[in-house]
């Protein structure tokens, strides 16, 4: 601006001292005629108007020199490589490993007298809603990189009541190409919609009663899994797991070490900007030796499990920061063929059906503020006679579970959450309350559906 | 058992052709992250290239989800672009991963990221997140600033050559034109900002740095006190005491974003407030790149002009 101003009292200056000289010649020359006045106011204006031109350039001019002053122009090229290769650097710095931690405990409170059994089940060790009381629960520290050009890594380590435990230790291909994927190691499962989610990333502060029931909550083991997404705009993938076999419900790595194996197809997609939706079909296969139960009974057999999984999400212009709501279900049928023996019986074949579901509903109504309600059942079908007072008689109940939460979340990073299970397992009602901290702290972790 | 066989392949067989029909016959397939880049790979590919944008410019870009759409939207893509800088560092990795595209791994020539190719501002000193969610490789809007466009511009279509040599001069003269109509449009741009250097401006998040360094305005507040962390009843009520007396000439907030604060901030302190698009389809006006900064360098003026005729009533 300024020296636009400068420019222009110059050029104004310049111009008008021209002009007067310009003027006395033409006075000298001639007297009052008007034709010469004609001219003369011509020649004036034509100097004018080349005056006027020559400060519009001079103006253009200066600006395409701020401009050029401004690293627009010809340094183009050279600022690319430069702050690429800046880039680059600062890249590797804070991606090379990604190192976060999970933090979670919570206050658990129940009557002394309840006892965490479901009728008709013979539940894996885990299951249950832990003691009651002040308590760390499962708090993670994840570490994952690039392994180089072929392959990522990912491990988990958490911590809880019984110590430290490698949750997952797994390399995962990164160039196969063609929707193709493998990974390898220890790790989630990725049947159903819960199975592969590290309960930290759930919505209440424990898994819904078919988990428990037939997965001990959660489903991970030794193996490799092999994924394939289909070239299609719609999402369809689809993929196979063999597992050792040391996880519930299989336990015990029975047949040399290779005793589950699992399929599963998923489809999903988008409706609109606001609504997405995701469903799937899974079955897992397991060559049951020797599971004993907390009730020490055991089963050698063959576990056969169906999952059907969807999930619906829908916020408004698909922003869910402000606004969510949530619609989750699954609906899982076991079978379970085999023989069966415990206090009373001694390998007493068995074929046993047994199923359950749960939906949960949970809006996000707030930046802060979420509440939800889940339902989840369970059922057995009837049983011959001998089974009767074993762990797998149901005494015809049908365990069900109501639970109702609110989460306070100060920002993507920390969460408190309060959670009321109304449990009805065995004809007795009992509540179960629950106050939960769940914090994450380093690199960012991610935004999986 | 045969014809059972014979009736299973045929099956696939049919499957395979549907699968081979569904994929899109684009010489370049482009995933965005943001419509701005969507917009630029479009102005440089023309009709070589078919370009998808994971985000509108309704949306908040930090807080997208790996949906299924995107996983398979990224299965078949060519190129991607994206911010980088972290900015999508929520989601974009587990797509990556996700969708078994070697195409688009670190390296390769179609994975490129914008923040790369510009001069970062505000590289935080000290990253710690009782800051809020603080970007550790700098801020990450660099589509603010039109020159901005004009690196990335640069830097793309070396990578559209690349991919699709056959057609390396198309993709050339076409980043060349618009290059040009873009450096007369920056003039214009210029100019208007000129009229505005060093206004005062309250932003609602720091997502305006490049703005503020192509126009040389003045940011003196954020009202959301951390980035990513809702702003508190008493930092407005501060924000009120200091602006009250010393007036800030504008406040600004992106087409995503809730104008409550910036309302309730305008209406206690009379500075005006309006919505800027931020980035195409953020306002209803700003519909492809020349747009976007008309519209954003018009909304700044007219607001400012206006305000000033109502004070003089």
């Amino acid at each position: 601006m300024k020296f636009n101003k400068i420019t222009l009292l110059l050029c104004a200056v310049l111009g008008s001292a021209t002009c007067n000289l310009a003027f006395a010649d033409q006075k000298t020359a001639k007297q009052t005629d008007a034709a010469s006045v004609k001219k003369l106011k011509q020649e004036l204006q034509q100097l004018q108007q080349n005056y006027q031109d020559k400060i519009t350039e001079l103006e253009s001019r200066l600006s395409d020199i701020e401009d050029n002053n401004d690293d627009t122009q010809e340094n183009i090229e050279q600022l690319a490589i430069d702050v690429s290769q800046q880039g680059n650097k600062k890249a590797a710095n804070t991606f090379n490993p990604g190192l976060w931690m999970i933090l979670n405990g919570r206050f658990v409170s129940y009557n002394d007298k309840f006892n965490y059994a479901l009728p008709g089940y013979n539940l894996s060790t885990d299951a249950g809603p832990g003691n009651q009381g002040l308590q760390l629960d499962e708090s993670e520290l994840n570490i994952s990189t690039n392994v180089d050009d072929k392959f990522y890594a990912w491990t988990t380590i958490s911590f809880g009541a019984d110590g430290a435990n490698i949750e997952e230790a797994y390399l995962q291909t990164l160039n196969m190409g063609n929707g193709f994927n493998v990974k390898f190691g220890r790790f989630f499962s990725n049947i159903g919609y819960l199975a592969s989610k590290h309960t930290h990333t759930d919505d209440f502060a424990n898994r819904p009663l078919p988990y428990e029931a037939f997965l001990g909550g959660q489903f991970g083991d030794d193996g490799i899994q092999t994924t394939w997404l289909a070239p299609t705009d719609v999402f369809w993938e689809s993929g196979i797991e063999l597992y050792r076999g040391d996880s519930f419900p299989a336990v015990g790595a029975g047949n040399s070490g290779i005793g589950t194996w699992t399929a599963f197809s998923h489809v999903g997609g988008d409706i609109g900007i606001s609504q997405s939706w995701r469903a799937g079909l899974s079955y897992l296969h397991a060559d049951v030796k020797d599971r004993q139960s907390s009730a020490s009974d055991t089963f050698t057999g063959i576990s056969k499990l169906w999952i059907a999984d969807f999930i619906y999400r829908w916020a408004p212009n698909g922003n869910r920061v402000d606004n969510e709501f949530k619609l989750q279900g699954e609906y899982l049928a076991r079978n379970e063929q085999g023989l069966f023996s415990d206090l009373n019986l001694t390998n007493s074949s068995i074929d046993h059906n047994q199923n359950g579901w749960y939906l949960e509903g949970v809006y996000h109504f707030s930046r802060l503020w979420s509440a939800g309600i889940r339902t989840s059942r369970l059922s057995s079908a009837n049983l011959a006679n001998k089974f009767a007072g074993s762990v797998l008689d149901d005494l015809n109940h049908s365990p069900i579970q109501h639970s109702l939460m609110v989460e306070w979340n100060n920002s993507e990073f920390s969460h408190v959450r309060f959670q009321m299970d109304n449990n009805n397992f065995n004809g007795k009602k009992e509540n179960v309350f629950i106050l939960q901290y769940i914090a994450a702290f380093g690199a960012h972790g991610a935004h999986a559906y | 058992m045969k014809s059972k066989y014979k009736f299973i392949a045929s099956i696939f067989a049919a499957s395979c052709l549907w699968v081979q029909a569904s994929t899109v016959s684009a010489n370049i397939n482009v995933f965005s992250c943001e419509p701005s880049w969507q917009a630029l790979a479009q102005e440089l590919g023309g009709d070589k290239v078919t370009t998808f944008s994971a985000t509108n410019g309704m949306q908040d870009p930090h807080h997208i989800q790996a949906r299924p759409s995107l996983i398979a939207k990224m299965r078949n893509a060519d190129l991607l672009v994206c911010s980088g800088a972290d900015l999508e560092v929520g989601w974009l990795p587990l797509l990556v991963r996700r969708a078994g595209n070697a195409k688009l791994t670190i390296g390769k020539p179609g994975y490129f990221f914008a923040a790369n190719y510009v001069k970062l501002l505000d590289i935080p000193k000290v990253i710690d997140r009782s800051q809020g969610d603080v970007h550790a490789a700098g801020n990450p809007h660099i589509q603010t600033n039109p020159k901005n466009i004009a690196l990335v511009a640069k830097a793309m279509v070396e990578r559209m050559k690349i991919i699709d040599p056959d057609n390396a001069n198309f993709y050339q003269d076409r980043a060349d034109k618009f290059l040009t109509r873009w450096k007369k449009a920056l003039r214009k741009w210029k100019k208007q900002a000129r009229q505005l250097k060093g206004i005062r401006i309250i932003v609602q998040h720091k997502s305006w740095a490049y703005l503020m360094d192509f126009g040389r305005f003045n940011e003196v507040a954020t009202i959301e006190d951390k980035p990513g962390i809702p702003p508190t009843s008493g930092h407005l009520v501060d924000l009120v005491k200091t602006f009250k007396n010393n007036p800030a000439d504008i406040i600004i907030h992106a087409g995503y974003q809730s104008k409550k604060a910036s309302q309730w901030l305008s209406q206690r302190t009379g500075i005006p407030s309006v919505t800027l698009p931020f980035t195409i389809g953020g306002t209803d006006k700003a519909t492809d790149l020349f747009s976007l900064f008309d519209n954003t360098f018009d909304l700044l003026t007219n607001t400012l002009k206006n305000n000033n005729n109502k004070d003089k009533q």
